[in-house]
């Protein structure tokens, strides 16, 4: 599985060469409560050959918004909007792609890893059969060639006896191997884009660790890009180039790994940095910051992280929020007083407890 | 990354507006509604069963040799009547006394007894908990139509031994819903917590388990009289329950059998009365299942 | 191995249960208030047959030891004799078994083609008009006594459209499918109500399961994603279903088999209720018992056949 021989890169390919762009992306379900603004304006690029971190509490929206990505959402409860350009088909908005052109794109160019290894995979169904039913889908493969090629995987993502597990059922596996699995049947046609929602949150902390080598190695390997969902920050700040930090729907901050790291703008992410205990970002879920996330129901307008952010004026409680540009343009940032963030005097001093 | 959201009238405001146009709160609103329909119709049922003597002058069992077989909407009939002349409104309304005496009687005592054999086996546990389910489990095996029928059978057909039939099997459900979850409940933490502020058993199996509990008995309760109104039916029908000349639903279908042929009303009305019972019932059932257990 | 053990343990399961079926139907004919052998000879009663009724019937001996022998008679296929018939019960009933085994299966086989669409189609398309209509036909539907709409039907397709024959069972096996379509049909739309409602809702909870969502991003058609993934799965719902629902279609055939005059089971056991012949009232409760709990241990090892999670529990 060399990088030559599984893209046919459209044109020309740049190292920095933007292969996603999601732009304004809203994605709705109506519930009897009321319209649930799951997704609220979300914009970002994926890079060829990066990982994009997604970082945020639950319920921020990061899973709705790769979702709505791979067409998951269902749709009676669901509305989405927004634009999603994809290098492979640049000319077409993603969201408005379906049938047979969606299912071409599904597994061959955007392929996804689901939160629950335990009930991602179906139960009734042979674990060999359902790789080679990935495999299937998209290489037209006898069917020696088809089990060769699943075993092959399943060798690939490091299960052992390969051959024989084959015949298994889900449930005849431990919780790390049915992760491999979804991985093997993630990759099985080479995606361009990977999305990992919570590859490892269901996983005891050793098994976590081999996962996410596992994921690094085959991005690693394929030069795929891949987008990188999850609540503990450890686990981002490992793995990824770029990270987009998620708040009640919202990116609020985004900006390449170490910067964003070293130097945060927004109060959000500058209370989840200092709330971690010696800068040791290492396997540390978000801490608790006071307060609770937002119900995205009947949202009022201003800034979402108002009501519980230290650095509250008035005016935040009205202002049309938007990404501002800091860093020359190098950071991105939900919040009118990132510069004011900056400086500790500016703080209250119980917010550094 | 060049989109920066300037204002956000943007296509997201679009999208919640689209949104906000098509579906208000319809949701809520069609929940109660079931509930409503559904007492709306059994309510009027009962209250026509009850207030039948006003609603029509005729008795229902008064023969008039001169009017036999009148059709619906005659003159004097507005649905007709048999063979013998009597008045099928009439016979609907007071057989419906009957019918929905066997739906409250046979439901109310199963449910009772159940839910307190369910809640006893499930609280103590042990060897009476064992014993209970097993008697549970063997009549499970049985179909309980055919079972109802056999000891109807062998004590003899009546209304009266129907509801001993039915509420010495019936119980059966009830005791295993109940048990099921008292089972669950017994270790949950405000029934442990009761228990540790020394309250009799007693105390805390009606006043935190029951109130548990009653929810899931309650839902079932509407299946199970739905079921109880078809069971009293077909053995009136079957010559099992009330008896001929008793204008009970079931009897009057089985009777309107022989004029099949050339008074399709004599069978087909009573029965659109038991399956307005029925619907009344399920639709309570429903109702309540949506507003007792929120997730969908 | 393992399932193989699963199996034996199954069938162990159903001895206990089998014993407890003979205990309650012994106990059946003790229901009888009175004196059951002045019950049973009615006006051909006398002392002395009296006496020598209930020394055939070991009425005169210990409750334990009636038992033992109401056991032995019944391992030597003995279930007493019918009063009406003149024959043992065990004669006259394997006479009526036949009729009721095809009414049934045809039923469930009518069921099942009627079913499986409509509970997958309604999930589906979950609210839209198919969904609303079927929500509305299976709450009425649920709600109609069968015998009842064996009427309508027999006035519809029998005596004005002349379709199907009124009553009886036919001769041949083409003779049965055509005799029994009626009344199977009219048992199927009772049982397809319920069969309908728990494939809906299990529908909606495979449609909206994690591994629907892996399929789906496999590229594979939406059409195969339903076929190996969501069908498959309703399908093993459907069999936990009929198990738990078996009693409910044996009592819909039991009163059908009344309503088309079918020499089944059913006519059987409410004709020996007016002629108040006991022995056969308990040899079909019997039957009826020890068939549910045979077909329910079938439809136990299909369901672990097809989803091999249940071995484990």
């Amino acid at each position: 599985m060399t990088e030559a021989a599984v893209s046919p890169a459209p044109g020309p390919a740049p190292a920095d060469e933007e292969i996603l762009t999601v732009s304004d992306l809203h994605s709705f379900i109506v519930t009897d409560g009321g319209i649930v603004r799951a997704v609220d304006g979300v914009s970002f690029t994926l890079r060829r050959g990066e990982i994009l971190g997604l970082v945020g509490e639950s319920g921020s929206g990061k899973s709705v918004t790769c979702r709505t990505l791979m067409g998951l959402m269902p749709s009676p409860p669901t509305r989405w909007s927004g634009d999603v350009r994809y290098a492979g088909l640049p000319d077409r908005n993603l969201l408005d792609v379906g049938g047979r052109e969606l299912q071409r794109l599904r597994g061959a160019h955007l392929s996804m890893i689901f939160q629950d290894p335990m009930s991602a995979l179906n139960p009734v169904m042979r674990v060999g059969d359902q790789i080679e039913e990935a495999v299937a889908s998209h290489d037209h493969l006898g069917q020696r060639d088809r089990r060769r090629r699943a075993i092959e995987l399943l060798d690939r993502v490091g299960i052992p006896a390969a051959e024989r597990r084959m015949r298994g059922y889900p449930h005849e596996f431990s919780g790390g191997m049915r992760q491999r699995v979804l991985i093997a049947v993630a990759i099985a046609s080479r995606p361009k884009i990977l999305f990992a929602d919570e590859p490892t949150t269901a996983l005891d902390v050793i098994i976590q660790d081999q996962i996410l080598s596992l994921l690094l190695e085959l991005q690693r390997d394929s030069g795929m890009s891949m987008v990188l969902v999850s609540h503990d920050l450890g686990v981002i700040a490992e793995m990824c180039d770029r990270i987009a930090v998620m708040y009640g729907g919202q990116i609020v901050e985004l900006g390449d790994t170490e910067a964003l790291l070293t130097a945060p703008r927004h109060p959000y992410t500058i209370s989840l940095l200092r709330s971690l205990p010696d800068a040791d970002v290492r396997a540390r879920f978000l801490p608790s910051i006071i307060g609770t996330p937002p119900e995205l129901i009947d949202v009022e307008p201003g800034c979402r992280f108002a009501p519980r952010c230290p650095l509250v004026t008035p005016e935040c409680r009205t202002w049309e929020t938007e990404l501002l540009a800091a860093e020359g343009g190098a950071q991105l940032v939900r919040c009118r007083r990132h510069d004011d963030a900056r400086r500790p005097a500016a703080w209250p001093d119980q917010s550094f407890v | 990354m060049s989109t920066t959201e300037s204002t956000t009238v943007s296509p997201g405001h679009l999208l919640l507006e689209r949104i906000q146009g098509r579906s208000r709160p319809r949701g809520k609103v069609r929940r109660n509604a079931t509930l409503v329909v559904g007492c709306s119709i059994l309510g009027a049922i009962i209250l026509a069963a009850i207030f039948a003597p006003f609603l029509t002058p005729y008795n229902p069992n008064t023969i008039d040799p001169l009017n036999p077989l009148a059709p619906p909407f005659s003159p004097h009939h507005i649905l007709g009547t048999d063979e013998y002349g009597r008045d099928i409104f009439a016979r609907i309304l007071y057989g419906g006394r009957i019918d929905l005496l066997i739906a409250f009687g046979a439901t109310s005592v199963t449910l009772v007894v159940g839910t307190a054999i369910g809640l006893f086996s499930g609280y103590s546990g042990g060897w009476a908990d064992t014993v209970i389910m097993r008697i549970v489990d063997l009549f499970f095996a049985f179909p309980f139509f055919v079972l109802v029928i056999a000891i109807v059978a062998m004590l003899g057909p009546s209304i009266f031994n129907m509801f001993v039939a039915i509420w010495l099997t019936s119980w059966i459900s009830y005791a295993r819903i109940t048990r099921g979850h008292t089972v669950v409940a017994k270790n949950r933490e405000y029934v442990l917590g009761a228990k540790a502020l020394g309250y009799g058993h007693l105390r805390v199996m009606l006043r935190h388990l029951l109130p548990n509990l009653v929810s899931f008995v309650l839902i079932f309760a509407m299946v199970d009289a739905v079921g109880n109104v078809l069971l009293g039916a077909a053995l009136g029908f079957l010559g099992l329950g009330a008896k001929p000349p008793s204008p009970e639903w079931g009897a009057m279908i089985a009777d309107g059998q022989n004029y099949i042929l050339s008074a399709w009303w004599l069978s087909t009305l009573p029965g659109l009365a038991i399956v307005l019972v029925g619907v009344g019932f399920s639709l309570i059932g429903d109702g309540l299942a949506d507003i007792l257990r929120p997730s969908d | 191995m393992n399932r193989f053990s699963f199996v034996v343990r199954r069938i162990l399961h159903v001895i206990p249960v089998l014993f407890g079926i003979t205990v309650i139907t012994f106990f059946l004919l003790r229901l009888i208030p009175g004196d059951p052998a002045r019950q049973i000879l009615g006006q051909h009663y006398t002392p002395a047959s009296g006496h020598a009724l209930r020394h055939v019937l070991g009425l005169d001996r210990p409750l334990v030891q009636q038992y033992l022998l109401f056991m032995k008679h019944l391992f030597h296929g003995n279930l007493g004799d019918s009063i009406s018939y003149h024959e043992s019960a065990g004669t006259v009933i394997s006479a009526h078994f036949m009729p009721t085994f095809f009414l049934v299966v045809y039923a469930a086989v009518i069921a099942t083609i009627v079913s499986i669409p409509t509970g997958i189609v309604s999930a589906l398309r979950r609210g839209g008009v198919f969904d609303q209509t079927a929500r509305v036909t299976t709450l009425v539907g649920f709600a109609m006594p069968a015998f009842w709409l064996g009427i309508i039907l027999i006035l519809i397709f029998s005596i004005h459209l002349q379709l199907f024959p009124v009553n009886g069972y036919g001769t041949s096996f083409v003779g049965h499918l055509y005799h029994l379509f009626l009344p199977a049909l009219t048992i199927a739309i009772g049982f397809s109500t319920i069969l309908v409602r728990t494939l809906r809702s299990s529908t909606l909870g495979v449609l909206s399961s994690d591994y629907v969502d892996t399929a789906r991003i496999k590229g594979i058609s939406r059409f195969t994603v339903l076929r190996r993934h969501v069908f498959r799965n309703a399908i093993v719902a459907v069999i936990v279903v009929f198990g738990i629902n078996l009693a409910y279609l044996i009592s819909g055939t039991v009163i059908i088999e009344n309503v088309f005059s079918i020499p089944g089971l059913g006519t059987l056991l409410v004709d020996s209720v007016s002629t108040r012949d006991y022995s056969v009232v308990q040899g079909v409760t019997l039957i009826f018992a020890v068939s549910v709990v045979l077909i329910n241990l079938l439809t136990d090892l299909v369901h672990a056949s097809l989803d091999p999670r249940v071995v484990i529990e």
